[in-house]
């Protein structure tokens, strides 16, 4: 980051929290293949598997992932449209918190699903 | 590959993904609703060949998108030389490649 960003600016916090989420995605991506990949052996294997999932603390960790997808695609959007759209002052902030507030509706509408 | 060559590869990686992520999210929302079950997993996803197509590129996207990411944290958190961030991020991508592949065949019956 140069001087023009200085630390935990929110345009700071916006790339971190970017970064950090793709990361989680990244780590989470194998596991998400290999689940998937059981369906190979079979619908019961896959089953076997997806009854793990119904625990609470899994839905918790699907949220968390669900939330992060999210944040990260915003967020991914955000750093498009800087890069290469016509420069709106806009994007710095109002961006970063319609990101959030997208994400945390998107996981809303995930934790809807799960207990609907 | 050049520095650049890999920066626009993120980037077109990414713009690719975005309208296949939206949907992967609202599929998410939708197929979670009364729990998921391998049945309905799998009827949705072997019913239609679009879905075959949708997961094969979405894999393929996200064998090249998330390495690069991986490789800047590598080099610029981590401090890896390049040269070992790039051996990384190949065999990543690879890996990714593979188990992607197979999880589409195997949820999509062969991508047929």
């Amino acid at each position: 980051m140069t001087a023009s960003h200085p630390r935990w600016s929110l345009s700071y916090i916006a790339f971190v929290l970017h970064r950090l989420s793709g990361l989680a995605l990244a780590l989470f991506l194998p596991f998400h293949f290999l689940v998937l990949g059981l369906a190979i052996e079979g619908e019961a294997a896959l089953d076997a598997m997806l009854i793990w999932t119904e625990s609470p603390l899994v839905k918790f960790a699907e949220w968390g992932l669900v939330v992060l997808f999210g944040l990260h695609l915003m967020l991914g959007l955000r750093v498009l449209m800087l890069e290469w759209a016509p420069w709106s002052g806009g994007l710095r902030h109002g961006w970063v918190f319609a990101g959030v507030a997208l994400a945390l509706l998107g996981g809303f509408g995930f934790l809807a699903g799960v207990i609907g | 590959m050049t520095e650049a060559r890999l920066y626009a590869l993120q980037r077109l990686s990414a713009v690719v993904m975005a309208p296949l992520v939206i949907t992967h999210l609202i599929t998410i929302m939708i197929a979670v609703q009364g729990g998921l079950t391998a049945e309905e997993i799998l009827a949705r996803t072997q019913g239609l060949s679009i879905w075959a197509v949708f997961y094969t590129v979405f894999v393929l996207a996200v064998a090249v998108h998330a390495p690069l990411g991986l490789r800047k944290i590598l080099i610029e958190w981590l401090k890896f030389s390049t040269r070992l961030a790039n051996g990384v991020a190949l065999i990543l991508a690879l890996g990714v490649l593979a188990l992607g592949l197979r999880a589409v065949m195997a949820v999509t019956g062969g991508g047929a």
